[in-house]
């Protein structure tokens, strides 16, 4: 025998099922006041600093079909790269941006938008800059443990090019899934659960 | 170090074999939303230990209490008056303060308010479903709710799901975001769900299975359950190779 550690171990996860919208984005789900707004619905505010971009989001299940249910949620740094975060000791973080968002996918069309700010590079572990990005959360019924990923920028083609993280991914044909390209002020990201396009997720 | 101190340290490596693996075919749904591809494992960054805050201060009076949150005036919600309370630990067994803590779940019919949802078990017009809190410094939490019906769903064909409330629950770092089942003592419907039996390990499985708590309940009023949620923890040091300014 030894001495025990004394860890516990993580709570398992279950699926969101088809019903997350009632805990997570009750108006949404057409359950009005309860409370106020949903968490997460608005990101910016007139006094949030940087670029105002839109960012178009689908999940798309193996049989091409759009999901109708899922639930996304993104995390991201201010415009100068500072998490709005007690764990951010860089600095503190533009007050009038949480950077963080929460949406349904329409229960039609299964697309999901997000009117946020383009974030500012982060360093690595190391201290080389990574890429701009955004942290990437998905659930929904049928994902038994939501799913982990990264959004980067299409017109940041230099910054992806050395950013740490893309550098490591040995197929480079599937970087490209991770990458949003960008038509006026918009980014489209297409989250692809199966085929050869399937997006690359993370084990973080 | 008290554990309201900011952390900065990477969570430890989730144990996938632990939690449902993706592709579980007897819960049907999951066999076209279940990446195949290896996940590409990192080590954490800043991008990952860092997360939202949610402070008290956005919580409404009745966000905790489901059988009054969506209820008329002087009216409440039809159902066995139950309290769920715990705590949020991490896997270092220190509470977690502050963590948001969202839930859901059916009316006592075992009937969501949702329009997807076609059970023919009625609605309450006094049971909306959602609530939240956060916990406090020590990492407890507590709501008052009614508790849920088990009800039939589309899987195979004669699947039921045991009474159970949803959570979703937010820790430090975005990497710690968690969503889960809590079910109820007793129910015999547990260990017959597709959806609870995604999880392999027995021993995971009760460990979200709540205790009913007798020294809790409140006399003439509501039984209590008792239901912990632990997340990742993290490790306690700073990055090794962190560099100054950074």
């Amino acid at each position: 025998m030894t001495q025990s550690l004394n860890r516990l171990k993580e709570s398992a996860s279950q699926t969101a099922g088809p019903y997350v919208h009632i805990g997570l984005t009750p108006n949404f789900a057409e359950i009005p006041g309860v409370y106020p707004e949903d968490l997460g619905f608005s990101m910016v505010n007139d006094k949030t600093r940087g670029e105002r971009v839109t960012i178009k989001v689908r999940v798309i299940d193996g049989a091409d079909t759009t999901l109708k249910d899922a639930l996304v949620e993104i995390w991201q740094a201010d415009a100068d790269g500072l998490y709005n975060s007690p764990s951010e000791m860089r600095g503190a973080a533009d007050p009038n941006f949480q950077g963080w968002g929460r949406k349904a996918t329409d229960m039609s069309t299964g697309e999901c938008i997000f009117e946020t700010i383009k974030p500012g590079r982060v360093p690595f572990r190391d201290g080389r800059p990574q890429a701009p990005h955004i942290t990437f959360w998905i659930v929904a019924r049928g994902i038994n443990l939501g799913l982990q990923t990264r959004m980067y920028f299409g017109d940041e083609e230099k910054a992806n090019a050395e950013d740490p993280i893309l550098q490591r991914i040995e197929h480079k044909v599937r970087v490209p899934t991770l990458i949003a390209p960008r038509q006026d002020n918009a980014y489209t990201f297409d989250i692809r659960l199966q085929g050869d396009k399937e997006t690359i997720f993370f084990d973080i | 170090m008290s554990n309201n101190s900011p952390e900065t340290g990477s969570f430890f490596a989730r144990d996938r074999e632990w939690h449902p693996p993706a592709f579980t075919p007897w819960y049907k749904t999951s066999v076209l939303r279940s990446p195949q591809k290896a996940l590409i494992s990192l080590d954490n960054t800043i991008s990952e230990i860092t997360g939202p805050v949610f402070g008290h201060n956005m919580l409404g009076a009745l966000d905790d209490d489901l059988i009054h949150n969506f209820a008329k005036p002087g009216e409440s919600a039809i159902g066995e008056r139950t309290i769920v309370y715990g705590r949020v630990l991490d896997e270092r067994g220190r509470g977690v303060p502050g963590a948001l803590l969202e839930f859901w779940q059916a009316n006592a019919g075992g009937r969501y308010r949702h329009k997807k949802e076609g059970y023919m078990a009625p609605l309450d017009p006094n049971f909306g479903g959602c609530g939240r809190t956060i916990t406090d410094e020590n990492g407890a939490y507590a709501f008052r709710t009614i508790k849920p019906g088990p009800y039939p769903w589309p899987n195979g064909p004669n699947d039921w799901r045991p009474s159970h409330i949803h959570f979703s629950i937010f820790g430090h770092g975005f990497a710690q975001r968690l969503i889960t089942q809590m079910y109820f003592e007793g129910d015999p419907l547990i260990w017959k769900c597709p959806i609870v039996r995604t999880i392999p390990d027995k021993s995971a499985i009760e460990q979200l299975v709540a205790t009913l708590d007798m020294e809790a309940t409140i006399p003439m009023d509501a039984r209590a359950y008792k239901f912990d949620i632990v997340l990742r923890g993290r490790r306690s040091t700073m990055f090794e190779n962190r560099r100054e300014g950074n």
